[in-house]
Parts: structure tokens; C-alpha cells; sequence
């Protein structure tokens, strides 16, 4: 139920009172809603949840968390190297 | 697809696991709240992969297994009437009430119709002004400020043909029932990361020191599931108890405040009985007084319902993660997908559901 996909936003529009806006999941596109998040632009990434944006993707940190786990992995490899 | 491959790559998880398996010296029992995350745990086989001295227990976290029985009963009372529409998400169609379901109702007749979100049962109300559209608002704070939108929607189109009846849950109250349950096993919680991307995690930071517990907002691809039982393990460790966030791309310490600001305009805070569990005070949210023309069950003038379980479905310690599914004796044989007796076997997100169909041996041990 609280499942949610992240999506880019490629298409930003005004439908009566209204934010909405097409968001792109891998090639499938879909119309939601955007007016919980003022501040995402046509390429933010952000999290869809029954038809509306609800968090915008913050892509700093997911990089550098990324970098964090591939650390992770590195020191995994060497331990396992020398055993 | 981007973001969310990266939090399933096979190398990436057995690095996670190896540093779990350090981590983890004793054992430990964490609760992950949500449904969905007892889902991905079972879908991508993490939870027979984890080290053994990690117990997880499953939490209450699935909107339709928790909606009470005399709700289902409103709602299929409500969609048997000749005139109205009745849009609902998907999964609460197969929920059993105590007689029947939303999928009977449509099979006599009624107008039930599925929808993805909640603005299109405000454009079937505004294209079918003659009929009554009547949407089913359930969920956590996740769904409540769409259902939120979808309401001040409907005023601002002065549509009088659209209701809602209301069956909102909050996580925060259900944590601290089962915290304050005397058999209460649980050392630490995975907080539900979509309930925290719109709430924030503020609110966990007081709970987790009044009952020192770990408490780490986690996401829903294995890698974050691993990351959030990573932090948790390392706090438990160390005696830590705080509330932490391991989704940290999805999620801040305030949340989303336009969001929030739509659930305070619409919903207030009322005691909601949960299926299974019971009353917790101020758990739910029900619609403010202003918004009350809106309200299904004033517009159609339902009696409360007394509703009874079945006698035998242990849906209620499966929710508050004292047993898991294949202690109870009816799990896959008299319940199963297609003939549940429980709402945690219908659910995409029920305990019963996910193990049925992913330790589907674990029946015959029942």
C-alpha cells in the first residue's frame, strides 16, 4: 500500500488548481500529481505513491551513498582475498 | 530502471550481508512496520539469507489488514446501494468482512471500481453527477495526504456527490502499543521509509528514547533493507538507542511539509480501532469537522456494525509480530489466498500473503 516508485519528471503542467505533471519509470510514463512538491523540475526524480510526487529524490546523496557501498564492497573483496 | 537497480545489485547485497554477519554478535529481534518491507524481505530471499542471530518479526504496517471489520462491513453495505459508485484501491476488494467482500457486491450488481489514485474517484463523481461516488480512504500517512487532495478537490469543485469514508491509521501510536505490550520481543524497529518521506522521523526520536529502542527509517530494495538492519544491529550493539535515518535519499527529519500540511487541513486526529489489535487511542485520522459533508458514513446514515472475526484466524499476534504465519493452524489449509480468513492472506502487504507465496513449504509444517 505505502509502496512507492521513483520516477524523472518530464513534463510539468497546471490543471485547475492543480500541479501536475508526466513522470517517466524506465519508459513507462504516467500523469501525476506534483502539488506536494513545489520544488521538483522537469528531470528531478521523485517518489510516486497512488498517483502523486511525495518526496523529491535527493541525487547527491544517493551518490555518495553509493560510493559508501562500494567501499563496502572493496573491503569485502580484500577479506576475502586473504582468506 | 535508475535508483532503484543499484539497490539490487547481487554483489552489492552479499557485501552488506558479510557486514552484517560481523555486526551481529548476539542475537536480536527487529520488527520491520511495514508490509511492504516484509514483502521485499521474503520476494528477494533476504530473509533466508540473513544472519541467524538476526530474528525479524513482522509489524502492522498493511493499511488493509488493519482497517476494521465493521469498515469492510460499511463499505459493502455502502456499494450494494443501487445508486452509488464505489471507488476503492485495488487490494481492499478481496478483504473478507464478515459476510462477504467488495468483490461480491460487485458480483450482485454494485458499481465497484478499482482505482490507482484517489483524484480519479473525483473525476468519475464529476462525470457521473447523477450517482453517488463514494471513495474508500485507507492507509498510513503515506496515502493520507493524496486522500487529503482528493477531498479539498471535491470542495473546490463543489461536487455534493462525492464522499469518503474514512479508515486512516498512524504508525507512531501502533509503535508504542506494541512497545507497551507486555510480551512485547521487539529490540528495534525499521521505521516504514514511504510513512517517513512525507512524516519525517521527528516523531521517532522521543520513542526511541522513552523505551530505548533502536529506531532506523528504511527503504524497500534489498540493499536499503540491509542498510536500515545494519544500522539497527550496530546501535543494539552498542547500546544505542535513537531514532536514525538509513534512507536518506527519500526521507528527512522534517518530511514533507506540504504534504503534512494537507493531512492538518482535512484530518484530525481520532481514536481508530484496528483490525485485530483493537482501539488505539488517537491512532487514526478522521475528517475534520468542516470537511464533514464529505464524510460517507454521516451521507449515508450507517448504524454501527458489531462484526466478528473468525474464531480461528490469528490475524491479531500476527500483526503485533507475536507469531508468524505458519504457527497458526489454518494457515494454507481452511486460509489461503483464495479463501482467506484474515486480511494479512489478501493483502499484497499481509504476513500470511507474502509467506504463503514465498514459503509456500511452510504450510505442510503448519
Amino acid at each position: 500500500m505505502c509502496l512507492g516508485i521513483p520516477g524523472r519528471i518530464t513534463e510539468i503542467t497546471v490543471e485547475g488548481a492543480l500541479r501536475m505533471g508526466t513522470v517517466d519509470f524506465g519508459g513507462v510514463r504516467k500523469r501525476v500529481c506534483l502539488d506536494f512538491v513545489p520544488e521538483a523540475q522537469i528531470g528531478s526524480y521523485v517518489l510516486i505513491h497512488v498517483g502523486f510526487a511525495i518526496s523529491v529524490l535527493d541525487e547527491d546523496d544517493a551518490a555518495a551513498r553509493l560510493a559508501a557501498f562500494r567501499e563496502i564492497e572493496e573491503s569485502a573483496e580484500r577479506l576475502q582475498g586473504s582468506a | 530502471m535508475k535508483f532503484i537497480d543499484e539497490y539490487r545489485d547481487p554483489v552489492r547485497v552479499q557485501a552488506m550481508l558479510r557486514e552484517l554477519e560481523s555486526a551481529a554478535t548476539r542475537p536480536w529481534v527487529i520488527m520491520e512496520i511495514c508490509g511492504g518491507q516484509t514483502h521485499s524481505f521474503l520476494q528477494h530471499g533476504l530473509d533466508a539469507m540473513l544472519p541467524q542471530r538476526i530474528e525479524l518479526v513482522h509489524g502492522p504496517g498493511c493499511p488493509v489488514c488493519v482497517t476494521p471489520l465493521e469498515q469492510i462491513d460499511k463499505a459493502i453495505a455502502i456499494a450494494r446501494q443501487p445508486n452509488v459508485t464505489f471507488a476503492s484501491y485495488g487490494d481492499m476488494l478481496r478483504v473478507p468482512g464478515s459476510r462477504d467482500d467488495l468483490f461480491s457486491a460487485r458480483a450482485s450488481g454494485g458499481d465497484v471500481r478499482v482505482v490507482y489514485s484517489p483524484l480519479e474517484a473525483v473525476e468519475i463523481a464529476e462525470k457521473n453527477q447523477d450517482r453517488e461516488v463514494v471513495f474508500f480512504a485507507i492507509g498510513f500517512e503515506t496515502t493520507a495526504p493524496p486522500n487529503a487532495a482528493a477531498v479539498e478537490q471535491a470542495s473546490r469543485r463543489r461536487l455534493n456527490n462525492f464522499s469518503v469514508l474514512v479508515s486512516h491509521v498512524c504508525v507512531p501510536p501502533a509503535m508504542e502499543a506494541i512497545l507497551g505490550s507486555a510480551s512485547c520481543r521487539v529490540q528495534a524497529f525499521l521505521a516504514a521509509g514511504h510513512v517517513c518521506a512525507v512524516m519525517g522521523y521527528h516523531q521517532y526520536v522521543p520513542i526511541a528514547m522513552r523505551h530505548h529502542v533502536p529506531i532506523v527509517v528504511t527503504g524497500f530494495e534489498p540493499v536499503d533493507l540491509l542498510r536500515g538492519l545494519l544500522c539497527a544491529v550496530r546501535q543494539l550493539e552498542t547500546s544505542t538507542a535513537r531514532a536514525e535515518n538509513a534512507y536518506t535519499r527519500m526521507v528527512t527529519l522534517e518530511g514533507n511539509r506540504a504534504a503534512q500540511a494537507a493531512i492538518d487541513r482535512v484530518f484530525v486526529p481520532v481514536d481508530r480501532k484496528w483490525r485485530g489489535i483493537g482501539l488505539i487511542p488517537l491512532s487514526g485520522l478522521g475528517l475534520r469537522p468542516e470537511f464533514a459533508a464529505f464524510d460517507a458514513e454521516r451521507r449515508f446514515h450507517l448504524a454501527d456494525v458489531v462484526a466478528e472475526e473468525s474464531p480461528i484466524c490469528i490475524a491479531g499476534e500476527i500483526l503485533q509480530g507475536k507469531k508468524k504465519p505458519p504457527e497458526c493452524s489454518a494457515f494454507g489449509t481452511v486460509c489461503n489466498p483464495q479463501h482467506p480468513l484474515g486480511a494479512p492472506m489478501v493483502s499484497a502487504e499481509g504476513a500470511c500473503a507474502a509467506y504463503h507465496r514465498y514459503h509456500p513449504e511452510a504450510a505442510t509444517h503448519a
